[in-house]
Order: structure tokens, then sequence, then C-alpha cells
């Protein structure tokens, strides 16, 4: 997100978007090395780094929230580069289809719903934990 | 090996996270679009871009680069997660449906589209 509307995205903004991306991507990645799936299977590396960064973007949010003196590249650092890069879309929906094309529907439900569900109340969790860690002034 | 792939995921998702926020910038200020348009805009077109590379089969330097970095960084499922529980919580729950359907339905039709072209 751009610190200020209509104001055009500056290098060092890209540039703390783009640092961040690389990292949250090379986790992903190694957490794909780490729990490899097999084809049919349930995809567990996308399921722990989208819940496990939905919960970290609920962090994020209630860190965020009536701190108006933080740092204006956190936000972009954190939220659109490194959880950005840690969490994928894409590998969901080709997951999904494949899963679809393979004709393991009880997987893909389970994968898709399951996502949708517990990442979104992953958000919920992690703003909840958020207001307890830091109250607020 | 490994080293290499490391390096190619780290390229990808250096461009992927920056152009993920540059669209949804120009969506804003060119379309008055509102932010989970962007969100929608990625996550659609970065599931097409993966269902083509994993649908024709692209090797695997070419998946880790495009698919593992840009594809990754460039698509959320983060920011996805948060526009929907503020929807929920904000008791909008219309658009936290709108958000939901439409990105089901156009994210993983533009990945079984690429999926079905590349075949």
């Amino acid at each position: 997100m751009p610190a200020r509307e209509g104001a055009f995205p500056d290098a060092r903004l890209l540039g703390a978007v783009a640092a961040g991306g690389v990292l949250g991507s090379l986790g992903r990645w190694a957490v794909g090395l780490a729990l490899p799936h097999t084809a049919g299977g349930m995809p567990w590396a996308t399921v722990v780094v989208n819940v496990t960064g939905a919960f970290a973007m609920g962090l994020l949010v209630a860190f965020l929230v009536d701190r108006p003196g933080v740092h204006r590249l956190l936000r972009p650092f954190v939220g659109v580069g490194m959880l950005g890069g840690w969490t994928t879309f894409s590998t969901l929906a080709v997951d999904v289809v494949q899963l679809g094309a393979a004709d393991r529907v009880p997987v893909l439900l389970g994968y898709l719903v399951g996502t949708l569900v517990v990442g979104v109340a992953a958000v919920g969790a992690g703003a909840a934990l958020g207001r307890r860690v830091w109250p607020g002034p | 090996m490994t080293a290499t792939h490391a390096l190619l995921v780290a390229l990808g998702g250096a461009v992927g996270a920056p152009a993920r926020l540059l669209v949804g910038h120009w969506l804003r200020t060119r379309w008055s679009a509102v932010p989970p348009a962007g969100t929608l805009a990625v996550n659609v077109g970065g599931s097409l871009l993966l269902g083509l590379l994993v649908g024709g089969g692209a090797g695997p330097g070419w998946l880790t680069l495009l698919g593992t970095g840009f594809c990754g960084a460039f698509t959320t499922f983060s920011t996805l997660a948060l526009e929907v529980w503020e929807a929920v919580e904000d008791g909008r729950r219309a658009e936290a449906a709108a958000v939901v359907g439409l990105s089901l339905v156009l994210g993983l039709g533009a990945a079984a589209l690429g999926y079905a072209l590349a075949s």
C-alpha cells in the first residue's frame, strides 16, 4: 500500500516491498522443501504459510492501530512484501485445479474451505492477540 | 542446484511483490478502485500465469523463477484473508461474500483456464 493516495510509489517504498518479498518468498520456498506433498495429497506447506501469514497479518494490523508515528515503510515492508511473499493465492488456486483434475474432491474441499475458514479466523486470532500485547496508547 | 533455485525464488519475489503494489496503486488512482479489487486483480492474474506454467509443463527453473518466486509474491492470501475478516468484523457481509466469491470463481477459473490452455 502506498503511503499516500495519489503519490507514486517511490524507490524506497518499492525497495522495501521488494526486500520483504525476497524474504517472504524464500521462507515459503523453504517450507515447501521441508514439507513436500505427493500428487493428490494435501499441500500442507501452502496451508502452513497461508494460515501463519494470515495470523501475522492480524498481529501487524493490531500493532499498527493508533500508531501514526510508526515508520511509513513498516507496513509495506511487512504487510505487502514479507507476508505477501510468504503467502500465496496462485499456488492455492492451481493446487485446487490439479486436485480436481485428479478427482481428489475430499482433499480439494478440505484444502480450499479449510484454508479460507482457518485463514480468516487466523487474522482474527492474530488481531486479538495483538490487541492484548499492544493495548494501544 | 539449491543455491541457484534460491536465487531464482529471490529474483521472482523481488519483482512480484513490488509489481503487486504497482497494480493496486494503478487501480486505485486511475480507476478509483477499492483495495480488494487490487487484491482480486493480482490473484486472478497470478493464478492464470501459474496455471499456464504448470499446465504447459514449464521446466524446474522457470517454475521456480516465475511460479514460486514471481506468482507467489505477486499473489497474496494474507491480504485477502485480512480484507474478508475486516468486512466480517464491520458487519459488511455482502462485501465479505463478494470478495470470497469473486476470488474463488475468478481465481480458480483463471487457474483452470491457464492450465487447460497450456496442457
